[in-house]
Parts: structure tokens; C-alpha cells; sequence
């Protein structure tokens, strides 16, 4: 009954670090480029600092329908339509490293949109008392708003690893590998049940690890 | 340019603020004011709630832009300033607020630190000595690590004013600062303001709707309506004749305490004089 585990069990480790790698570059991706521009959505909202610049409505309005769009896409949709970027951008179209391409350009808009509500929870006062102080723009950004938010933040990326966790695993439709992949092969496909059960068991364990360290570190972060 | 030395500190020349109403309309929360703000003093901004003094507080350091008029600090025009001047020179204007407007994720020290920080110049010596000296200052030099969510009310108002005081401002303009505290936490906070004022010197603007706390603090009042200044005169002033029903009341208020001073008086004399009696026929019987 269990020899199929066994026979598996390196695959699992491969499978285990290939999902490890689709969402430690999704993550970043969403990081480096979704939380600079939630911030931009944040500040060019109305009554922000942005906000009274010229040509600041348009954009607010031009970077909200992109992140709209883009979320509203089906991600398996998603990751078939973009195969000719992700061509260009990874030099193939198959692969964990490929995979990490729509799941980056799906997590970007999303954690967007998570950082620009976090950012409206802070009180508007103490963004003006920084103001009063003689604080620049980016000084209220870096010292303000991502200090008063980070629990918030953290939150976040804490729901976003673990939504990306489950996209991972349609990833394996372009061969992208990892543990969601190796569910639908053996476990799905060949009734492999005991595999599907492990495998399943195994996200499960993921998704409560995740959770449970991103709420601590949020908890520890939040001195509110 | 006039004389530096009869040059007030602040002047405000006709400003005009309006603000856009959700329905289309403007609504103008001051109209045409001009007001000038000695060093040294205390002023008190006066009015209704809607009035527009907490508008017109904001317009001296330009949290807010005066659709018309100029603001002077020192002789020199805000409104003219780059933005990295006006930076600059906001650190000459040190501000508080009703809701303290903390940041909850840094200590006390952190705080008051946050506007030394700002601005290039400051070694983290200088820093330290200096934060430390703002807090001692308040009378918190004791509670430097703690976050503001472990402070009371009044201690969260302290450590705003160590904070705002931090890089050495001429002025401490004050948005109702005692509105969301007990009425013995504001008696010690008006104490400590005063005695920033009469220690180092620093000019006070201050709005309040509470009469109590500009005849505890204020020397001079302007009473601002419907976007207007009304009327302005000196607190103590006990000669002068009020026309707006805010100077009225204050008026009162004045003469009631100084009544209730000297009924108090009184009172003490005469439960000496009953005091000295019983003694005496104590001694008879």
C-alpha cells in the first residue's frame, strides 16, 4: 500500500523545493514591485499627498483598472495567455522558474491592492503631524506609513503566500512541478490515494506554518 | 521691509481658505484674515466648532494653502518658499493635536526623536542628548521606552510636546490639545505649555473651544466666526468691552473668577475669625 510513497519520496523533496522556489520569486516579485505600487495607489488617492498633483487622478485611474484587470483573470487563464512574455522573460515556457512568471505578474496587483488598504488604516493625523515636522514625501512613506502599517503588511504577505501556495499548483499545467503538481499527477490522475493524501497533508502543514509564523511576527511587529 | 524688532513673529496677511463640498459648493472656512502673533505670547483662537480656527491654525505652518493672502514667519513669506525651504522651516514651527497623532509603533524616545531625524546635521549623540533633555522636559524622562499605547492621555500629550519642542521651534502651535483629556490631566497640561512659555520662550497659538482653558493660559483671545476674526483682545483685560457673545462669555467667565478668588478669600478670613472665637471660648469655659 505504501510502496508508492516510498517510490516518491524523492520526488517529493524536488517537488517540495520547486514550489519553495515559484513562491519565494512570486513573493519577491510582488515585494519589490506590488508594495512600491500600492503605495503610489495609496498616496494618489483622493485627499492624499499626491493626490493634488497634476494628471494624479488619471493615473490613480489608469493603475486601479490595471490591477482590476489583472485580478480579475482566471490564473490558469492567466498562465496560458502570458506564455510568449513568460518566453521572453525566463527563455522558456516550461518549469518551476517559468511558472514563477504569471505567478509573479498575478501576485504583483494583488499585494498592490493588499498594501494600499493597509496604508488607509493609518490615521491621517500622523501622516500631518510628519508633514508639520518637515517630513518629504518619501520620508512619510519610509518612516510613517510602512512603520505604522507593518503588522498590517506582514498580514498580508502572510494571505498572499498562502493564496499563492494553491496557484502554485496550477502551475503544474505548464509543467511548473511542486507539491500542487505532484497532487494532480499521482494522486488525481493515477488514484494514487495514498499520494494525494500525503501531498495534501504536506499543504496543509505548509499553509498552518505559514500562517501561524506570518501572525507572530505580525503580533510581535504591532505595539498599537 | 519695517523695522525686525516691531516685526511680529507671525503675520497673517488676508488669508482665504475654502474647501470643496462633496454636493459641489465650497464651503469657507476663513475669509480674509489677517492676525499677528507677537514673540513670547500666547494666543488663544476662539470659536464654535466650524468656525475655521483649527483651518486658520493650519494655514501658519501650511498644512493647509491659503487660496489667497501670505503668511509670514519671521519677516519671511511661506507661501513664497520651495518646498524643501518650507521643510526647513517647519522645523520653526512645532504643532500638536487633539489625538496626540503619535506613531504607536516607536517608543517614546523614538518619537521625539522622529522630527530630529528628518534633517540632516544631527549626530545620534546630539540626538540622544537631546531627546533625552525634551523628555525630561515633560516630566517622562522615565518612560522613554515605552509605546504610546502604555501611556495615559495626558502622558501621550507630554511626549507630543517633547517631540514638537525637540528641534528648538520659536512656536508651539496647538490644536485643541486638551479636548480629549480630564479636566485635572488639562490643568497640568496648561501648566507645563506655560511653563514652556515663560522657560524658553516659546510663542504659543493655540485653538480651543474651552473658555476655561484660554483664561488659564491665554494672554491674548481672538474670537474667530464664520470664518472671520471677530475680535481680539488681552484676557486680562478687565476694561475692555466685548461685541462678539464668545468675548461675552469670556468676560464672564473672568469676572466669575475672580469673584469666586475673592469670596474664597473671604471665606478663608472668616473661618479664621470663627476658628479664633471657638478658641477663645474654649479657654472662657
Amino acid at each position: 500500500m505504501l510502496e508508492n510513497l516510498v517510490e516518491l519520496l524523492p520526488e517529493i523533496g524536488v517537488a517540495l523545493g520547486q514550489t519553495g522556489l515559484m513562491l519565494a520569486i512570486g513573493l519577491g516579485a510582488a515585494v519589490l514591485f506590488g508594495g512600491p505600487l500600492g503605495v503610489l495607489l495609496f498616496l494618489l488617492s483622493p485627499g492624499q499627498s499626491l493626490s493634488a498633483l497634476r494628471g494624479a487622478a488619471l493615473l490613480h485611474r489608469l493603475i486601479n483598472a490595471v490591477v482590476n484587470t489583472v485580478r480579475s483573470f482566471p490564473f490558469i487563464i492567466l498562465l496560458v495567455a502570458l506564455v510568449p512574455v513568460t518566453r521572453v522573460i525566463a527563455g522558456t515556457s516550461i518549469g518551476p522558474l517559468a511558472a514563477a512568471v504569471p505567478l509573479s505578474f498575478a501576485a504583483i496587483p494583488y499585494f498592490a491592492r493588499l498594501v494600499e488598504q493597509c496604508l488607509r488604516e493609518v490615521p491621517r493625523g500622523v501622516i500631518e503631524a510628519a508633514q508639520a515636522m518637515g517630513a518629504s514625501e518619501t520620508q512619510i512613506v519610509l518612516r510613517v506609513l510602512v512603520r505604522e502599517a507593518r503588522a498590517g503588511l506582514v498580514a498580508a504577505l502572510t494571505v498572499l503566500a498562502i493564496s499563492f501556495l494553491s496557484y502554485s499548483a496550477v502551475a503544474g499545467v505548464v509543467g511548473g512541478g511542486g507539491i500542487g503538481d505532484l497532487a494532480i499527477r499521482y494522486g488525481y490522475y493515477r488514484f494514487q490515494t495514498d499520494v494525494m493524501v500525503l501531498t495534501v497533508a504536506i499543504l496543509v502543514a505548509l499553509v498552518q506554518l505559514i500562517q501561524f509564523t506570518g501572525q507572530r511576527v505580525a503580533r510581535r511587529l504591532d505595539k498599537r | 521691509m519695517s523695522d525686525p524688532r516691531s516685526e511680529p513673529l507671525i503675520r497673517l496677511d488676508g488669508v482665504s481658505k475654502s474647501f470643496a463640498l462633496p454636493d459641489g459648493r465650497r464651503f469657507e472656512a476663513v475669509r480674509d484674515v489677517s492676525l499677528s502673533v507677537r514673540a513670547g505670547e500666547i494666543l488663544g483662537l476662539i470659536g464654535r466648532s466650524g468656525a475655521g480656527k483649527s483651518t486658520l491654525l493650519r494655514l501658519i505652518n501650511l498644512l493647509e494653502r491659503p487660496d489667497a493672502g501670505r503668511v509670514h514667519l519671521a519677516g519671511r513669506d511661506l507661501t513664497a518658499l520651495k518646498p524643501a525651504e518650507l521643510r526647513r522651516e517647519r522645523q520653526r514651527l512645532g504643532m500638536i493635536f487633539q489625538q496626540f497623532n503619535l506613531l504607536q509603533n516607536a517608543t517614546a524616545a523614538e518619537n521625539v526623536a522622529f522630527p530630529l531625524r528628518l534633517h540632516a546635521g544631527r549626530s545620534r549623540r546630539e540626538i540622544a542628548d537631546r531627546v533625552a533633555e525634551c523628555l525630561a522636559l515633560v516630566g517622562l524622562a522615565d518612560k522613554a521606552d515605552h509605546h504610546p499605547a502604555q501611556l495615559s492621555g495626558g502622558q501621550k500629550q507630554r511626549v507630543a510636546i517633547a517631540r514638537a519642542l525637540a528641534p528648538q521651534p520659536d512656536v508651539l502651535l496647538c490644536d485643541e490639545p486638551t479636548s480629549a483629556l480630564d479636566a485635572g490631566t488639562t490643568r497640568e497640561l496648561l501648566t507645563t505649555l506655560a511653563d514652556v512659555n515663560a522657560r524658553l520662550g516659546v510663542t504659543i497659538v493655540i485653538v480651543t473651544h474651552e473658555l476655561e482653558v484660554v483664561q488659564a493660559l491665554c494672554r491674548r483671545a481672538a474670537v474667530i466666526a464664520d470664518g472671520r476674526l471677530v475680535e481680539q483682545f488681552e484676557v486680562a483685560d478687565a476694561t475692555r468691552l466685548a461685541r462678539s457673545p464668545l468675548g461675552l462669555e469670556l468676560a464672564r467667565l473672568q469676572r466669575q473668577a475672580a469673584s469666586l478668588a475673592a469670596l474664597e478669600a473671604s471665606a478663608a478670613e472668616t473661618s479664621a475669625v470663627i476658628a479664633s472665637i471657638g478658641r477663645r471660648e474654649v479657654r472662657h469655659a
